[in-house]
């Protein structure tokens, strides 16, 4: 007896659904036999991690606060994967934006606000462009793979950063620490009452929408789906590949730089390295396992918010770090381990030889 | 098929039921409140429990404090990245009715100062930084004292004259930890250089290693560090070479390699804080502990460490404890050979602490 898995023609809508549930909750038994073995009440543990991300305004604010810069590089990164233009760059692209982002506070410290914020959002929006427009000429130019491009890239920019940091723009009064001056309150984005969530949130949720707008109601986001299946068909269908290629690589590197601003203008205050602890390559399998929806991508993102702030939490129960992060990556691997079962379908040989499909 | 979906499930919520009914039975809570009346004392690391190196140095302290006084009770969060992260996890220690919140790494200096000002009963003390307020100290020892000690043992050590350093980042404390141990190798062997690489990066078990055998390919015959972890010790083991190691006595991880270690011994330190909180007597303070504290040793020298040398090491250890030698003294000559601190004077505490330049005998750069 063989069993078959045979790809669906269209992803089960119930799948869809069911399948991240489905793999959570199995994931979550799995390490339940780990704690168990290990003297803990797994339970116990798991309700002090909901409870800890979601169970008070403080957890709740703070797991959005985690969630944001993924939200953000996540639908940076989804606008590129739609067209089949894989960004691995989104780290880079996000240091580059908070680069950009505080070369304004540092050279012009006493910007009114209304003139400084607007300005590093530009800028950090125009600094992540053009990292991820390299990569994005060369593949148009020569061909060049944009994979490679865009991760190697990542190490430059993260580099760079680490030169101006250490170099150029120590903070003087910082005993050659590499940080640079904090910053003015000028340059820092409004927060929501006593919290850290930014207003980098609402930028987010105002990309959900146009996101919705441009793949729903606009030809260009239909030509974006066109080019991304089949870069054929577009060019018989006279749509200028080459164009979109690099606004849509541009774009995706625009909000991820955006990410990076409102990163080190809500929640840093000042450039200092590792700003971001890996937000562009999880946002990567946040876009994925969002399947590119973009409302999909808040949500799996507010998911991971809860698995990191959570994940924390547990460790004051005194869980080891490695045991949190088995967790994470436990629910990460059934999940995407999962994802099968929502593009296959099983086929199961029946008793007679007859091959019948079984949902 | 449905059946055999059935048969899964059935079997899935076989698995569950076991999981639950075995885990179910009553067993107590972990950490929970037991007896509220407890200080509550947390720590926050920057890498895990188990790295043998900077944060398994202060977890032995944290040890060596609940072995001292039963009576409290601590928390430990560890692997904490010093981004976002950090004042959250200050923040929720605080929150969890925590009195006494050890930060021990340098980029959580301003997140313990934010969260110090939300919780201004809660007293918190952060390793390495500049920062305090009315409820915020800082501490730190001077490793460089040790290291120059190590730095007699290899400069007596080297065959080829040349000691490889691998290195975290070019900041103060490690340009400070690199001069002291070139000093320490330049008083019993004038021609060795110490070369330097920067790994940028505290903590990655791996790049460390692979910095230490270019350092060895490179003709370095012996491999000190200020790193978190003994990679670099376990590079020089596996060709053969000599190493000193940093943080904690290194000697398990590589016994033919490390001739000695600088290590930290910050257990006495916590006990004395936890000490003076308890009897309302703590005030925020900048500690900057000598050698003579007790806070920074060597670790038992390795067998083939020569008598001679063990004599050298231990007469400049009783000068320094005692004060007699102060390892920054002038004459100090930078890379150029130009004098920076001249003969009769001591460099300033405020100048060692924003050090940017290396003496003479360090073969690397600074990046500016």
């Amino acid at each position: 007896m063989r069993i078959r898995f045979e790809k669906r023609l269209a992803p089960s809508p119930l799948m869809t659904v069911a399948v991240p549930v489905v793999s959570v909750i199995l994931a979550l038994l799995f390490c339940a036999a780990f704690l168990a073995l290990t003297g803990r009440h797994p339970f116990e543990l798991y309700f002090a991690m909901l409870e800890g991300a979601l169970g008070s305004a403080y957890g709740l604010s703070e797991t959005t606060v985690k969630a944001i810069p993924l939200m953000l590089c996540g639908l940076g990164i989804s606008l590129a994967f739609r067209m089949q233009l894989w960004n691995i760059g989104a780290e880079g692209q996000f240091y580059l934006g908070a680069f950009a982002a505080t070369w304004v506070p540092l050279t012009f410290p006493d910007l009114p606000v209304f003139i400084m914020l607007p300005m590093m959002l530009l800028l950090g929006m125009a600094a992540g462009a053009l990292w991820a427009l390299g990569p994005a000429y060369l593949k148009v130019k020569w061909r060049v793979n944009e994979i490679i491009t865009t991760l190697m890239l990542n190490y430059v920019g993260i580099l760079l950063v680490n030169y101006f940091v250490y170099g150029p723009w120590r903070d003087p009064k910082g005993f050659n620490f590499p940080l640079t001056a904090e910053f003015p309150p000028a340059a820092l984005l409004p927060t929501f009452g006593g919290s850290r969530i930014h207003v980098g949130l609402l930028l987010a949720l105002a990309l959900v929408v146009l996101f919705i707008v441009i793949f729903r109601n606009s030809r260009w986001g239909y030509e974006i789906k066109v080019i991304g299946s089949s870069e054929r068909a577009a060019r018989y269908a006279g749509m200028d590949i080459k164009r979109n290629m690099l606004l849509v690589m541009a774009l995706s590197g625009a909000v991820c730089g955006l990410a990076g601003m409102t990163e080190v203008s809500g929640i840093a205050g000042r450039l200092q390295p590792g700003l971001s602890p890996g937000y562009g390559y999880t946002a990567i399998i946040v876009a994925w396992l969002a399947r590119l929806n973009p409302v999909a991508i808040v949500l799996v993102a507010g998911m991971f918010g809860v698995l990191q702030v959570g994940g924390y939490i547990v460790q004051t129960f005194g869980v080891p770090a490695s045991m949190v992060a088995m967790i994470q990556g436990a629910v990460l691997f059934f999940v995407i381990g999962g994802e099968m079962f929502a593009n296959y379908r099983v086929v199961f040989p029946n008793s007679k030889g007859a091959e019948k499909a079984d949902e | 098929m449905r059946n055999r979906y059935v048969i899964l499930a059935l079997a899935l919520v076989f698995a569950a039921a076991l999981v639950l009914g075995g885990c179910g039975g009553g067993d107590k809570k972990p950490a929970a409140p037991a007896a509220p009346e407890k200080m509550k004392v947390a720590f926050v690391y920057i890498g895990p429990v188990g790295d043998a190196g900077w944060t398994y140095a202060h977890e032995q302290g944290r040890k060596y404090l609940m072995e001292k006084m039963p009576d409290i009770q601590s928390t430990i969060i560890e692997s904490v990245p010093e981004g976002a992260d950090s004042e959250r996890v200050i923040t929720q220690l605080a929150e969890q009715g925590h009195k006494v919140i050890f930060t021990t790494s340098f980029g959580y200096m301003d997140p313990t100062i934010n969260v110090a000002k939300k919780y201004p009963n809660v007293v918190f003390m952060h390793c390495s930084g500049f920062k305090t307020a009315a409820n915020v100290g800082t501490y730190f020892g001077r490793i460089e004292e040790a290291r120059y000690l190590t730095g007699i043992a290899a400069g007596k050590a080297t065959k080829s004259n040349v000691i490889g350093y691998v290195a975290a980042f070019p900041i103060p404390e490690v340009v400070r930890g690199i001069n002291g141990f070139t000093l320490g190798v330049r008083s019993v062997n004038p021609n060795a250089k110490v070369k330097v690489i920067w790994t940028n990066t505290w903590y990655d078990p791996a790049k460390e290693k692979q910095a230490a055998v270019s350092l060895l390919d490179a003709g370095a015959d012996v491999i000190a560090q200020h790193q978190d972890t003994p990679g670099p010790q376990q590079a020089a083991e596996e060709k053969g070479k000599f190493s000193v190691g940093y943080n904690t006595d290194m000697s398990k991880m590589a016994p033919k390699a490390v001739l000695t270690s600088a290590v930290w011994n910050w257990g006495p330190y916590y006990v004395k804080v936890i000490d003076s909180v308890k009897k309302g007597t703590w005030k925020s303070e900048q500690y900057w502990g000598h050698m003579s504290d007790g806070i920074a040793d060597i670790a038992p020298l390795g067998p083939m460490v020569q008598e001679d040398t063990k004599k050298l090491i231990a007469d400049a250890k009783a000068k320094i404890v005692k004060g007699d030698l102060k390892i920054f003294a002038g004459p100090l000559k930078d890379q150029s050979g130009a004098v920076k601190v001249p003969a009769g004077q001591v460099m300033s505490d405020k100048d060692q602490l924003g050090w940017t330049w290396f003496v003479e005998g360090v073969d690397g750069t600074i990046p500016k």
